[in-house]
């Protein structure tokens, strides 16, 4: 246990000292705030031409959150779909590359702590991430009147998202030791559970209820839209686990080659 | 106190040792000796359990390095080829991680870190980032991560390659000045450092051990360069060859010639 937290405070220092880290935070911010914008004045011109109109019942239909927040998470999920990978890319490869990871072999520290390590410190800094994108409800709460619930309920879908994509990466990291192809192979990956249910439209039936299951975007929808479902939350959870434990078979297996 | 009997690696079709034996007793500094791709290095990690063998087994302190891995990796301290140093790190808080990882009790990590300051000549470094040190100073800092758990065991792989000699002269005095309790195989292709050093040689050629001696039976007047060279030749003409047929032979050669 304590190894597991060696690791991590050591791998969480180092995010703050290279430039990756807050490329990918400043990229990921900016892109949030742009697309915040966006949409807030979009919604703020719909309010206007509305009020022009007299059509004071369509008015009650726009909503804050439906209108501003719920696109502007999906914005950030593909923001993340791209900028996570190169956030994750270095944990393992680098190590290889550099001949650190000889140390962490034969140090006398199990493989799963080591994965566990540097998985909670790719895990905290994201979620930092995330946090410091709280900014955009808070300015609406500020100004406006939206249900803070759903809001929260959104975000908390948007960091299991982000925190699946980490392990995603950990897992692709872990497997090469060439950079570019641990970030394409991730980035791959996560596309690949983003279009997973597009089939699943044209047939029908198990085949099409799995697919739609194993889909990303499903299970964070409901939760943007304000719905915490247990299912949901066990589907995020599946995924991180699953990935961190095929990163920790991937570690191990350069024990038995 | 390390025990290899009869190992072998081999990387698909091509076999890098070929079913090697030695033994190097408590307190021993074995010089491990052999021209390039010999199998040095592969001998190296399979004993400090980077890698398995295909057969055979490796026995630090009676206790197996793939079997019982964690407690013989706990009495190993490993300096590979290329030192393994976080380059955004500075020297002192790396010390600290491996300490922690490798074990060292909380309460004894400061003492244990100046030590390794002191033996290995850092104190002046030590708030330099490692990835700023020249290949000198590199070299000490990964001597000093081997030995900050105070291990038992010592495993240096080319400790002195790539350095000027003065820098030479100083890694040499300070792994002399290491014995005593330890156990040190060092691996190296110059010759001076093991009738310098060591108290006992193997040399390898070609993933088969063709001498093991103690540095002491070589006759006086013999330099070790011409039982290495001989060495090599041999092998390569007679299978079967025992190794202690070559210093006799060399022994002849002298006195015939």
């Amino acid at each position: 246990m304590r190894n597991t937290f060696t690791i991590a405070g050591k791998e969480l220092q180092g995010y703050f000292v290279q430039p990756v880290a807050y490329v990918v935070l400043t990229v990921f911010l900016l892109l949030g705030g742009w697309f915040f914008f966006a949409m807030l004045r979009q919604f703020d011109e719909m309010v206007q031409l509305i009020q022009m109109m007299g059509q004071s019942d369509q008015l009650k239909q726009m909503n804050l959150n439906s209108r501003v927040i719920d696109p502007l998470l999906h914005d950030l999920s593909i923001v993340l779909v791209i900028v996570m990978p190169a956030l994750t890319m270095r944990v393992f490869a680098e190590e290889k590359r550099t001949g650190t990871y000889e140390l962490l072999l034969t140090a006398p520290i199990r493989t799963g702590e080591i994965v566990a390590g540097k998985f909670i410190a790719a895990a905290s800094f994201t979620l930092i991430m995330v946090a410091l994108a709280w900014i955009f409800p808070l300015i609406l709460i500020i100004f406006g009147d939206p249900e803070v619930g759903v809001m929260f309920a959104g975000y908390l879908g948007l960091a299991l998202l982000a925190l699946s994509f980490v392990a995603v990466g950990l897992f692709t990291s872990s497997l090469t030791q060439n950079q570019i192809v641990a970030a394409i192979s991730s980035f791959g990956l996560l596309i690949l559970l983003y279009v997973i249910s597009w089939p699943a439209e044209a047939g029908g039936g198990i085949v099409s209820s799995v697919l739609t299951y194993l889909s990303l975007p499903t299970h964070f929808s409901t939760m943007t839209r304000g719905v915490i479902d247990t299912s949901d939350i066990v589907f995020f959870l599946s995924v991180i686990v699953l990935a961190l434990f095929l990163t920790q078979r991937s570690v191990e297996s350069a024990r038995w080659r | 106190m390390i025990e290899v009997k009869n190992l072998t690696k081999a990387y698909g079709n091509f076999t890098a040792v070929k079913g090697i034996s030695f033994k190097a007793e408590r307190g021993q500094i074995l010089g491990f000796l052999g021209p390039n791709g010999a199998g040095k290095t592969t001998t190296m990690r399979i004993i400090t359990g980077f890698m398995p063998a295909s057969d055979g087994t490796v026995e630090i302190d009676g206790l197996d390095i793939f079997t019982n891995s964690l407690e013989a990796r706990r009495r190993i301290g490993y300096l590979p080829e290329t030192p393994p140093l976080y380059s955004d790190m500075r020297v002192e808080a790396y010390l600290r991680f491996v300490a922690k990882l490798r074990g060292v009790k909380r309460s004894a990590i400061d003492s244990a870190v100046e030590h390794a300051l002191e033996v290995c000549g850092l104190t002046n470094m030590a708030h330099r980032i490692c990835g700023q040190l020249s290949k000198g100073y590199r070299q000490r800092v990964g001597l000093g991560q081997a030995l900050i758990h105070n291990p038992p065991v010592l495993v240096l792989d080319e400790p002195t390659i790539g350095l000027d000699p003065r820098q030479i002269h100083e890694i040499r005095e300070l792994i002399r000045g290491l014995a005593g309790e330890r156990t040190i195989v060092l691996s190296t292709h110059i010759l001076p450092e093991v009738s310098q050093i060591c108290d006992k040689v193997v040399i390898i050629n070609d993933g088969r051990i063709v001498l093991e001696e103690q540095i002491k039976e070589i006759p006086v007047g013999t330099s070790l360069e011409e039982v290495f060279l001989h060495a090599i030749a041999r092998e390569g003409h007679v299978e079967g060859a025992t190794p202690e047929e070559t210093l006799e032979e060399v022994g002849a050669g002298h006195s015939g010639a």
